[in-house]
């Protein structure tokens, strides 16, 4: 029977969905229990993150552990303190984002276990399936059901947990794993807080090479307005410095499912479709009409970004009427 | 402490070049990788290109270059020479190990040669794990700043920017550490003829696995590699309306 431990990931005030969706994988695991642990810097703050774990349909228990070093805490000092809980575990989970992509190798080592990373779908305790080569296989891996696993979990495979109908259990814990002192955060340059978050949001606009300049690239910015959407873009957007690097969607960036995806002049590199193929529908603008992003499209249309993106939010606004 | 060397070991993999669309191979069991071009991993190349650009501003003095793979991995150590690494190790292995193996045997590569500071790429393009270089600080017990945009050297520290989910982490880390490269971190020089002579030259030393004293036993079984369905080819619109007509009448608006 798996028992479960499910590393909890926030940005301070909040648990990000990504946590449910770690809980909702692991739903899959015929569990025994499903334990979430959170880590914040004061007690405080720790009652009030693990109660929204506690919230999430599927918990069993939270662990909340308060302590200073936890505040922004870095891989170094998560780390031997989840090693420290994981021991009465077979499978210790966290999401594939940054944050847990850093972070879980790093648990997965301390144990001396190997790690799934970026499990899709679970077909057994110990048998998984998860994309490589920028997802153009999907391999199914399986283990030894006695040992210790560790994973992540690709966010955009699943749906996350709802909210339970009466929360779980918080237990308060202490940290007694000896924390390094060698990594030191500084500080988190976020941008554009404003926005739809591109990993979360139901509709997203993204756009490529094709607009040319950071000014030209509010077209695409105006269009995502009209639409609720967040604001997505390719590699070479970023790269050319038309968008800020969080808002990279691809094999390296962000690996979304959207219910809309709009891609503006955007080609369609295997790297940069990996990250939108469980996108629910996909369309398409692009100047080539042999350009791949159409091969995957739902709906193309072969133009001009700077006429159609202009059209599309006149017919936009023209329908609301 | 101060006449050692100051030195960088990058860690370098051998896969299939990220402009080759990976085929399913008949047992269905990996992906067919005879007659394909294989190539230095992209984040890796970046992770060279980071190490000799610190030297060449004078806060290291030495580059070694290290895989873990067959022989067949010489040809991108000598890539990785012909940049301009100072000399390469080849952990040799007929077997293709897993990142945690993989780390235990650069572990025993970083006790041997006492590196400042270790960069690998934060991914290989093949599995896409993005494990390696944190289980190496892991075992090491040093600090990690994975996914770097810009790294400084200042004494016996390093600030790091890193590409997360948010936006921009810093981090101070104490060296040595091990730090993992993002794409943005730099642009990798082209080698030219002359280095690509001279790197035949530089020396490559050839280290069995068994001689590390790591068990690379496997923990995983891959049970089955399939192509992942595929999405088809949708409508045609003409004009924005039609488009917006389209979204409509699937529902999506
Ligand atoms: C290791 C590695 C990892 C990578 N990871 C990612 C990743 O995570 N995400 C990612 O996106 N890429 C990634 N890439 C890069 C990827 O291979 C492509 O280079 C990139 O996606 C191209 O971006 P683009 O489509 O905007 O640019 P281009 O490929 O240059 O395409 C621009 C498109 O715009 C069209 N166009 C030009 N002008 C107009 C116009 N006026 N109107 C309409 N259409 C126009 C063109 O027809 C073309 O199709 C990675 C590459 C490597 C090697």
């Amino acid at each position: 029977m798996a028992r479960v431990l499910i590393v909890a990931e926030h940005d301070g005030s909040s648990v990000l969905q990504s946590t449910a969706k770690c809980v909702a994988c692991a739903a899959q695991m015929e569990p025994e229990a499903v334990d979430v642990v959170v880590f914040a810097g004061d007690p405080d703050s720790a009652a009030r993150l693990g109660g929204q774990a506690a919230g999430i349909e599927g918990v069993t228990r939270v662990l909340a552990i308060a302590d200073p070093a936890n505040a922004h805490a870095v891989a170094a000092v998560l780390a031997p303190q989840i090693v420290d809980t994981a021991r009465e575990y077979s499978h210790v989970l966290g999401p594939s984002t940054t944050f847990g992509k850093d972070l879980m190798p790093r648990v997965a080592a301390l144990l001396g276990v190997g790690q799934i990373s970026d499990i899709m779908a679970v077909e057994a305790p110990y048998r998984f399936r998860r994309p490589a080569y920028a997802g153009n296989v999907i391999e199914t891996v399986e283990c030894e059901p006695d040992g210790m696993l560790v994973g992540t979990v690709r966010a955009a495979s699943y749906r996350p947990s709802p909210a339970a109908s009466s929360p779980a259990p918080i237990e308060q814990r202490e940290t007694s794993a000896d924390l390094p002192r060698h990594t030191l955060f500084v500080e988190l340059k976020a941008q554009q807080a404003d926005r739809p978050d591109l990993q979360t949001a139901s509709r997203v606009v993204a756009g490529g090479r094709a607009f040319g300049s950071a000014e030209n690239f509010a077209l695409v910015e105006q269009l995502a307005e009209k639409l609720g959407a967040a604001v997505g873009a390719s590699r070479a957007a970023v790269d050319a410095g038309y968008a800020s690097n969080d808002l990279q969607v691809g094999q390296t960036g962000k690996v979304i499912a959207p219910d809309l995806y709009v891609a503006l002049g955007i080609s369609g590199a295997i790297q940069h479709l990996t990250g939108i193929k469980d996108a629910r529908t996909i369309v398409a603008v692009n100047r080539d009409p042999e350009a791949p992003i159409f091969e995957i499209a739902d709906i193309g249309l072969v133009a001009d970004v700077f006429e159609a993106v202009p059209a599309l939010i006149a017919a936009l606004e023209q329908r609301r009427r | 402490m101060t006449d050692a060397p100051r030195r960088i070991l990058v860690c370098i993999k051998r896969v299939v070049d990220y402009n080759v669309r990976v085929r399913v191979d008949n047992e269905r069991t990996g992906v067919v990788t005879d007659g394909v071009k294989m190539s230095v991993n992209p984040f890796d190349e970046i992770a060279l290109e980071e190490a000799l650009r610190i030297r060449e501003r004078g806060d290291a003095d030495e580059v070694v270059v290290c895989a873990v793979g067959s022989s067949d991995w010489q040809q991108q150590l000598r890539t990785g020479l012909a940049m301009g690494a100072d000399r390469a190790v080849l952990v040799e292995t007929g077997t293709s190990l897993e990142p945690l193996a993989v780390a235990q045997t650069l572990h025993a590569v970083v006790q041997r040669e006492a590196p400042m500071l270790v960069l690998l790429g934060k991914q290989a393009i093949d599995g896409d794990n993005n494990q390696t270089g944190q289980m190496l600080a892991a075992l090491w017990g040093r600090p990690q700043a994975t996914f770097a945009s810009s790294i400084v050297l200042s004494g016996e520290s390093a600030r790091v920017e890193r590409e997360v989910d948010a936006g921009l982490e810093v981090l101070d880390v104490d060296l040595p550490a091990v730090v993992t490269t993002d794409l943005r971190l730099n642009e990798p020089r082209y080698v030219k003829l002359p280095e690509i002579l001279k790197a035949k030259r530089k020396p490559l030393d050839v280290v069995p696995l068994g001689e590390l004293g790591v068990d690379a036993g496997r923990r995983f079984r891959v049970v089955r590699v399939e192509e992942p369905p595929r999405r088809g080819r949708g409508i045609q619109v003409d004009t924005a309306e039609q488009l917006v007509a389209a979204l409509d009448e699937k529902g999506v608006l």
